[in-house]
């Protein structure tokens, strides 16, 4: 089973490598994208993935601030599916440059050229930063949660290989008092530096269209609006993973069918405050009685693309709301299939945000029509086959569940620990008080 | 960094461990430190350890991220090459926000997972001295170290009457060295 699905991502991957560098090669005029909508499935599929990326960080840090333990069962993967999803995020703009052999432009750093500065009052540059802070912090955040586990695997391990390489992985963890004292300061404030961060990420996201003055795009709401986007399709991509990756590694017993539905939760929220930004988009549109911006929507529900604009609103406005239902809620085929389909509504919200503001311009003479060719298509594919390549390797090669966690949890919800709370729970507020106050007494 | 002979008991519950650890620092024996599979608060406390002040680090190379990226920022666009962005002032903060944040906490993260990582001495190669296997699994292991005063079997005896599941004494390296796991130890004689 794990040997056909990697096989498959590796092939869509090569596909994906084959199609850029045709792309590459011949240039990018080999995309379907021309001087009206310069921004095309690139873009868009750029700000998709960094929205399913979302969810990883969301999960592992907002809601270890709020003390969700139930995050335990799915924090590791999701922050896993956070780092991957970056990186097929991170090949769109770096590839969309045309000539990628000279994307280290970008980076400020003395040149011969004057030494002549990126822009940095641009926000195409402040998602350089955004996205680069994002991938390191998330992937530190992610690692140091997996040296102890590592350092389980190690102490089990069988073969000398494998004791060799976790020994290297586990940076010679061995769970000394001192070190875990650390070890959670550490997971606190990387929590809380994350936080922030996963907010602005998305915001700056949102900073590449908001700056502009392209009507549809020109709009305060985008950074919110962008942020409850992002947390909706990365909760539904986290969904799409864990009902496959407990299914096949028999995890039904760590991953519940209640965690699904906590995750069902945080969908119907997020899609409902989507839902939301959608209409007060168009309302604000309306009521602003500005011209472009009322006729840039009109299009966008009318015009040539009207197909892509009532996919987004079925998929993502209506289709979630059936997560009211607690019933519909813990049906996990029903949430898988929810998971695909809000995903596929996120997708078009990011095409009609980008094509269908972009495709009728202030000079109807250079309105236009844009197709993806199938260097576009391969090359989004290719990333799917980052992603789940990376993904697969993860799922055999490391511990998809966060275990040093889970047996915190355990411990402090397992029956030793109700027992030894009942005997607490049976004394009364005086006696409690003064043990305590003699226990700091002693210490 | 020193070898040193080490008497090991091995528990397996937490609610054992608590009083079995008070009953040994009233003994007077010399406690080298307890290995745990996961963080069990109160443990430092208990160990009479002090808390850590790593999120000062972070605080501090937080401040170091802001100052570097406004410092930068603006030298570069008020003084090295200024530009004009339709008439606007060169030195135009609320722009440089969203970068001067990042810069923030990229150099916040990264200098105290360098720090935890230093503090921890946990790096790639380093290898130390695993008591028991299941230290990592689900044993919460003591080690008590021993020296010319301390009998060997006196001190194994008393750890076993706090209610130890395992006890053995092992002669190891107290702290770390470059090393495999894979690979065992060879000590020369104490």
């Amino acid at each position: 089973m794990w040997y056909i699905g990697f096989f498959f991502s590796v092939a869509l991957l090569c596909f994906g490598i084959f199609s850029v560098t045709w792309a590459v090669y011949w240039g990018l005029g080999t995309w379907g994208v021309n001087r009206t909508i310069g921004w095309g499935w690139d873009i868009t599929n750029f700000v998709w993935w960094v929205g399913i990326g979302h969810a990883g960080t969301l999960i592992s840090a907002i809601l270890l601030l709020f003390r969700q333990g139930w995050r335990t069962g799915v924090n590791r993967a999701a922050e896993a599916m956070t780092i991957f999803a970056v990186m097929c995020a991170g090949q769109f703009p770096i590839f969309h440059m045309g000539r990628v052999w000279d994307g280290f432009f970008v980076l400020p750093y003395p040149n011969t050229r004057g030494p002549l500065w990126p822009n940095f009052n641009s926000p195409l540059l402040w998602d350089v930063f955004a996205i680069s802070t994002y991938f390191t912090v998330s992937l530190l955040f992610w690692y140091s949660g997996l040296i102890p586990d590592f350092a389980t695997i190690r102490d089990r391990a069988k073969t000398k290989f494998r004791k060799m390489a976790y020994g290297v992985a586990s940076f010679g963890w061995t769970g000394s008092v001192k070190n875990w004292q650390r070890h959670e300061a550490l997971a606190l404030v990387l929590a809380g530096l994350s936080t922030p961060l996963v907010l602005s990420v998305h915001t700056i996201v949102s900073f590449d269209f908001a700056t502009s003055v392209i009507p549809g795009w020109h709009t305060t709401i985008f950074p919110p609006y962008f942020v409850a986007g992002a947390i909706f399709s990365g909760f539904a991509m986290v969904n799409t993973l864990l009902v496959i990756s407990r299914k096949i590694l028999h995890l039904e017993d760590y991953i519940t069918v209640g965690h699904l539905e906590a995750m069902n939760k945080v969908i119907v929220l997020t899609g409902s405050i989507v839902g939301v930004a959608y209409l007060t988009e168009l309302f604000i549109a309306w009521y602003s009685g500005a011209y472009g911006e009322q006729a840039a929507f009109k299009w966008r529900i009318m015009g040539p693309y009207w197909w892509s604009y009532w996919a987004m609103m079925t998929c993502n406005v209506v289709s979630p709301q059936l997560f009211w239902v607690k019933k519909l809620r813990r049906n996990i085929p029903f949430t898988f299939i929810m998971s695909i389909v809000v995903n596929i509504g996120m997708w078009f919200e990011r095409f009609v945000i980008i094509v269908t503001s972009l495709y009728r311009d202030w000079i109807p003479g250079s309105w236009a029509y844009y197709s993806p060719t199938w260097p576009e298509v391969g090359f989004y594919l290719g990333t799917f086959g980052l992603f789940f390549t990376c993904y697969f390797l993860f799922a055999k090669y490391f511990p998809i569940v966060a275990v040093a966690e889970i047996k915190f949890v355990l411990k402090t919800s397992g029956d030793n620990y109700k027992r030894g709370m009942e005997t607490i729970e049976a004394q009364s507020e005086e006696e409690f008080v003064h043990e305590v106050e003699t226990h700091h007494a002693h210490a | 960094m020193a070898i040193k002979k080490f008497a090991v008991a091995c528990y397996d519950d937490e609610e054992v461990l608590f009083p079995a650890l008070k009953t040994v620092r009233h003994s007077g024996y010399k406690l080298h430190d307890i290995y745990t599979p996961f963080a069990v608060h109160g443990l430092d406390e208990a160990m009479g350890l002090k808390g850590t002040d790593l999120h000062i680090a972070g605080f501090i190379f937080g401040l170091c991220g802001t100052s570097t990226a406004l410092g930068f920022i603006s030298w570069i666009l008020t003084s090295d090459w200024p530009l004009n962005f339709g008439g606007k002032p060169h030195f135009s903060l609320p722009a440089w926000i969203p970068i001067t944040f990042e810069l923030t906490v990229l150099f916040s993260a990264v200098g105290m997972v360098l720090t935890w990582c230093y503090l921890n001495q946990v790096m790639p190669g380093v290898k130390k001295h695993v008591f028991h296997p299941r230290q990592s699994d689900d044993y919460f292991v003591m080690a008590v170290e021993l020296n010319d005063h301390t009998s060997e079997q006196e001190v194994v005896d008393f750890l076993k009457t706090t209610g130890a599941k395992e006890t053995s004494v092992q002669i190891a390296e107290d702290s770390w060295w470059y090393g495999r796991f894979d690979k065992e130890e060879a000590y020369q004689k104490l």
